[in-house]
């Protein structure tokens, strides 16, 4: 028996097969993975082909994308890079999308099915000028031809091959084309602008060649805005610079005539300063004062009617030719809970062609942008469809009345991050409607039990791959016992607050936040930060947690504060603040008040300090911790660290007992010719270290120098702040401190010569791992830096430790002054870093694994022994025991340890890890244009059986034991009779 | 097409400064990625996947991507020493240090970083494919043997059926003196283990 129960546990540990990596139909199973675009700047349809009907969109994050018409997914899209803003879409020859980027000077050609790019084009000039594209069906010699003007130059481009046909510049140095214009029909192009910004220039260009037929120029008193509106083919409105006249300019055969009208004439009350939003509609133009919109109809030679005032929130559309000379445009209004849309034919104003009113969220904010498209209904009238964009950037589209689709594209700018528990599960709801019964359970396990034995059909597998994607069980909204569900709140540029859940990553709830919404006190609401405010586990256990956003009014780092609690499982903002202060550094402080709010110190500007919540509790609490509260501010411009403590309460403040004064306690100024700050790293609040001790080959200890003040700071010299290949490697360097926040002691100090940054940098336990440039070898190098714990290193005689002679219960303190030891290592990597994080376990048992978003935005685990200070290129007998790595040039890249296997996370900005309860696992969630959620164990599920376990194989397996005992049973008792007779 | 291609072939490697663009030492790198198309790569080489490459400069300060036949350019690059990274699903590129002359009208050098390898062209092809997901195996007896059921059940068998004939082939002598010392220390015999074992 002992040997059976023996084997049994020997067979149990060898059962749990080492599964680091996927296999391919494990995918979807424990991740997640979203695609966004981002807030939609254009938008241009592709309806007029039978077959699928697209969209494509160009995004303020500098996508190109096209998505399917009927249900807004995406077909392709293409991130360009960071500095290449796309400043304007069309599609040509109906089959290719055409962009131009980097302020026009690459115009780029893709293929409309698939994205693959089909040519580049790389247009320069003399002289920086506002991008133009015109794509009209122009047509020179066979070839079509795209009209664009950049960098002061105009240039005829083949649709083909993207070859220049002619170029012609325009070289005045003053000479600021607005406008580009090629009559319909005609043979030649109008480049319209400002010289000088008082003298209207036009020119008139042969479109076959280039040559320049006519130049006429006008001068006017006024100054122009820049801003010109063109209402028919020859006429066009613009508005001088105090914005209270309009000058109605037509150019009818190269004659220049023009008209001045004050804005006061058309309306009875003096309106403001306008701006005019351009519809481009035959005849009909727009001007937007503070309270409201004025459209505005061209009669004649230069005669102006207001044919429509509204006060309402009011965007317009471009205008969509419908047929044949007849042109219609747009217009969204808001009315309470519902939005407007009015499509109105050009030439007449009182008629509108569709009028509808759809249902809105709220949530969803204002209407930024519309764009309208048409359709041959079966009984040939036109039918039109709206494609929305909203303030909380996402794109809806609307047709027939109602929201046909909408995409959440606000989560492509998240901001900042946190997680929140979901409910308990209560004792009196039933789950019984989501749990399966035996038989279904066993029939599941018969079917995976025939997947493992490749005994499936193909209908098997099917249905094996459903059930496992659809488990029911990860996607409850209670809190599960591995605590793998959890509420991932994220904060979004919009100012929209979403909560997503970890299962399957739906959106549980969203809101828009109203104290963070514009309005007269917070003209320009920028949001912050996401802070944990309430975390009941003990005592308040009814209550629901919330989450603390922070924001300020403003973009300078003065402006006045805003904070809104919000409530974690609803979404719902309970409580706001407009704060008299501004917010330089939100502290979380490690206390709470009886209902479990956490203290938080908000440091403004003045270096003030400011608790909350604002209660009597909160005081008294923080009064006995009073002396033990310090930070540290770092100021990158000037190179200075310095320390702070609390002094007083507030000497200006008579009335405000929540604001105390700091003092400067240390300041670390780095020459500001050779060092400039470029990253600083500190550890995470909520991470838990197992043991302080680590034991070495040979039976040592060493004892990590474990310090939650430990922070990490890299500089490099201020010429190789710039980009790579700008500097040679003799005038490059980079230094790295590890400084103490309480006391500003350096604990250690490092210099990489001919290093350059970026530097991407993550602090652990009593390490720092670190990434950047080296310019002698040309590749990006990983070090490690570990720091140890030298007085307690004689803790080690047993003698000691009996008699009680030692320090090991003595407090870690900033004060003791440590004596430590450091120990680095540098490795090659061949990446490129967009950010790195380190799995989170809860108890921090489990060893280590660097979480890396590599430039080509994937994730890539990466263990922790490989960057081990105690790598040599021969480890001894003992330490090969240990597990020390034989040390080698350059860190490993093993394809199957990306945990986002072969999907990419766009535009990768950060990735958060969050420990689950059960020790193994952290849930990791990678951000940018993308989101991407897993679970990872480090080590492996150690501590649970995966979910490849197949129960059907134990029970058969068991079911054969006890078969097998009984007739071995019977064997054995026939034998020993037969023995006996004899 | 047909004008552009020889045209790109001809700057391959001797990029020219590009035109008139402001500052005089500008210039363009322009090279190519070949992705080898035989019957043994992994689906992720196919045409429409080709538009999902990302050619970086510098840590991806310039983006561009590739033409149908695999030619890309940067335009506008100041002289000096670059990097440049393909990002491509399936397939591990080694970074390409590239350095652009200044006196040389923009001529370009360029080398592998990982193995140290000069290019003669800038033609970046993978280093190797690259595998994310674990592959299974087929199933075979043998792995179901080797399960930690399998194995059990081998055991069990093992016992069941081979123990009894080893103990038949031994000497009837020294089963005897087993069979004494056995019942000397005690230890219950299979039989007497089982259920009903003790009635016997």
């Amino acid at each position: 028996m002992a040997i059976m129960s023996f084997i049994f546990v020997f067979f149990f540990f060898s059962s749990l097969q080492p599964i680091l990596s996927l296999y391919e139909d494990q995918v979807g199973l424990m991740d997640w993975h979203q695609q966004y675009i981002g807030k939609v700047k254009q938008a241009v349809f592709h309806t007029h082909k039978t077959g699928r009907k697209r969209v494509v969109a160009s995004t303020e994050q500098n996508i190109i994308a096209t998505l399917d018409l009927r249900r807004g997914e995406i077909f392709w899209r293409h991130v360009l890079g960071p500095n290449d803003v796309v400043d304007g879409i069309d599609i040509a020859l109906g089959k290719y999308v055409i962009t131009l980027s980097s302020g026009g000077s690459i115009l780029r050609a893709w293929n409309l099915p698939d994205g693959q790019m089909v040519w580049e084009s790389s247009l320069h000039g003399p002289k920086h000028s506002k991008p133009l594209l015109l794509t009209r069906n122009l047509i020179i010699e066979k070839d079509n031809v795209l009209i664009v003007f950049s960098n002061g130059r105009l240039n005829a481009v083949s649709c083909i091959d993207g070859e220049v046909l002619w170029k012609k510049d325009f070289e005045e140095e003053s000479l600021e084309v607005q406008q580009v214009i090629q009559p319909p029909g005609s043979g030649f192009i109008y480049v319209l602008g400002f010289a000088a910004s008082s003298q209207f220039e036009m020119y008139k260009i042969n479109a076959k060649n280039g040559e320049l037929l006519k130049h006429e120029s006008t001068a006017f008193s006024g100054r122009f805005t820049g801003e010109v509106s063109l209402v028919s083919s020859e006429t066009v409105v613009a508005l001088d610079s105090t914005g209270s006249i309009l000058l109605t300019i037509s150019f009818h055969n190269g004659k220049i005539s023009s008209q001045q009208t004050p804005v006061s004439n058309l309306l009875e009350d003096s309106p403001g300063l306008a701006v005019i939003i351009h519809p481009s509609v035959t005849g009909i133009f727009a001007i937007k004062t503070d309270a409201a919109t004025i459209f505005i109809r061209v009669i004649g030679e230069g005669k102006l009617e207001v044919v429509e005032k509204t006060n309402h929130e009011t965007v317009v559309s471009d205008a969509l030719s419908i047929s044949e000379g007849q042109q219609a445009f747009a217009l969204v209004q808001h009315a309470g809970s519902s939005i407007h849309l009015t499509v109105k034919p050009a030439h007449d104003w009182d008629s509108n062609l569709l009028k509808e009113s759809i249902k809105m969220d709220q949530q969803r904010g204002f209407v930024h942008k519309v764009f309208i498209n048409n359709y041959i209904r079966t009984d040939r009238s036109h039918g039109f469809r709206a494609l929305i964009v909203m303030e909380d950037h996402s794109l809806l589209l609307l047709q027939q009345g109602a929201i046909v689709w909408s995409r959440e594209d606000g989560l492509a700018s998240i901001i900042d991050v946190t997680t929140s528990e979901l409910p308990v599960e209560k004792a009196g709801v039933s789950v019984a409607k989501v749990e399966l019964n035996l038989f279904e359970w066993l029939k599941g396990h018969v079917l995976k039990l025939k997947g493992t034995l490749m005994l499936a059909t193909p209908e098997d597998i099917a249905a094996i791959q459903h059930m496992r994607l659809k488990s029911s069980e990860k996607s409850k909204m209670t809190r599960d016992h591995n605590g793998f569900r959890k509420l991932l709140i994220a904060l979004t540029r919009a100012g929209k607050l979403f909560g997503l859940h970890t299962g399957d990553g739906r959106i549980v709830w969203s809101h828009l936040l109203q104290s963070l919404h514009k309005s007269e006190s917070c003209r320009q609401p920028i949001v912050l930060n996401l802070y944990q405010w309430q975390v009941p586990h003990h005592h308040a256990l009814d209550e629901n947690p919330s989450v603390l956003v922070v924001g300020r009014c403003g973009p300078s780092s003065d402006a006045l504060g805003v904070l809104s609690l919000v409530d974690s499982y609803t979404g719902k903002e309970f409580s706001s603040l407009s704060l008299v202060h501004s917010v330089a550094q939100v502290i979380p402080l490690p206390y709470t008040d009886s209902t479990e709010q956490r203290l938080h110190l908000l440091i403004d500007a003045d270096k003030h300090a400011h608790l909350y919540p604002k209660t009597p509790e909160a005081i008294d609490s923080f009064q006995s911790e009073f002396s033990n509260v310090y930070w540290y501010s770092v100021d990158d411009d000037n190179g200075i660290i310095k320390g702070y403590a609390l002094k007083t309460k507030c000497s200006s403040n008579v009335a405000d007992e929540f604001c105390f004064d700091s003092r400067e306690l240390w300041s670390i100024v780095l020459p500001s010719e050779s060092e400039k700050i470029i990253t600083t790293a500190t550890r995470k609040l909520n991470e838990a270290v197992h043991t302080q001790a680590k034991l070495i080959a040979d039976q040592d200890v060493m004892y990590k120098y474990i310090s939650s003040n430990l922070l990490f700071v890299a500089t490099v010299a201020p010429k190789a702040s710039g980009e790579i290949g700008s500097v040679t490697p003799e005038e490059s360097w980079l230094v790295v401190y590890l400084i103490d926040t309480v006391t500003g002691r350096v604990l250690h100090r490092m210099t990489h010569h001919g290093s350059q940054g970026p530097v991407q940098a993550v602090l652990s336990e009593n390490w720092v791992v670190y990434h950047y440039f080296n310019l002698r070898a040309h590749r990006y190098e990983m070090s490690v830096i570990e720091i140890y714990d030298q007085s307690r290193a004689d803790n080690k005689d047993v003698w000691k430790l009996v008699v009680g002679n030692h320090n090991l219960t003595s407090p870690v303190s900033s004060y003791s002054r440590a004596e430590v030891i450091t120990k680095s290592q540098s490795y090659f990597f061949t990446h490129s870093l967009k950010a790195i994080a380190v799995t989170l376990t809860v108890k921090g048992i489990t060893s280590k694994q660097l979480l890396i978003g590599t430039i080509g935005d994937q994730v890539l685990a990466l263990d922790k022994r490989f960057l081990d200070p105690r790598r040599s290129v021969n480890p001894k007998q003992a330490e090969r025991e240990e597990g020390i790595i034989p040390l080698t040039d350059s860190l490993p890249i093993i394809p199957q340890s990306y945990i986002t296997h072969s999907l990419r996370v766009e535009g990768l900005q950060s990735i958060i890890t969050v420990a689950a309860k059960l020790e193994s696992t952290t849930l990791v969630f990678a951000h940018g244009l993308d989101l991407f959620f897993t679970h990872y164990a480090p080590s492996r599920t150690y501590d649970s059986l995966t979910e490849d376990f197949s129960y059907a194989l134990l029970l058969i397996t068991i079911v054969v034991l006890v078969a097998a005992i009984f007739v071995t049973w019977i064997l054995s008792q026939r034998k020993e009779l037969q023995d006996r007779w004899r | 097409m047909a004008a552009v291609t020889p045209l790109l072939l001809l700057l391959l490697l001797s990029s020219a400064p590009s035109f008139s663009s402001g500052s005089r030492n500008a210039y363009n790198i322009n090279g190519r990625v070949k992705i080898p198309q035989g019957p043994g790569t992994k689906g992720y080489a196919l045409p429409g996947r080709m538009s999902n490459v990302k050619v970086l400069l510098n840590g991806g300060q310039n983006i561009t991507f590739l033409r149908p036949d695999g030619y890309f350019s940067f335009h506008n690059i100041p002289a000096g020493t670059h990097l440049i990274e393909v990002s491509a699903i399936g397939y591990f590129f080694s970074p390409v240090r590239v350095d652009v002359s200044a006196r040389n009208l923009g001529k370009v050098q360029a080398a592998l970083t990982e193995n140290r390898k000069g290019l003669s062209e800038l033609v970046l092809e993978p280093l190797r494919e690259e595998q994310y997901y674990e592959i299974r195996e087929p199933f075979s007896i043998m792995s179901l043997l080797k399960s930690p059921m399998g194995l059990m059940v081998g055991f069990m068998l093992a016992v069941a059926f081979l123990m009894p004939k080893l103990v038949e082939n031994m000497d009837p002598e020294e089963m005897r003196r087993a069979q004494e010392e056995m019942r000397s220390q005690g230890v219950p015999s299979l039989s007497s283990l089982l259920p009903g074992g003790a009635m016997n």
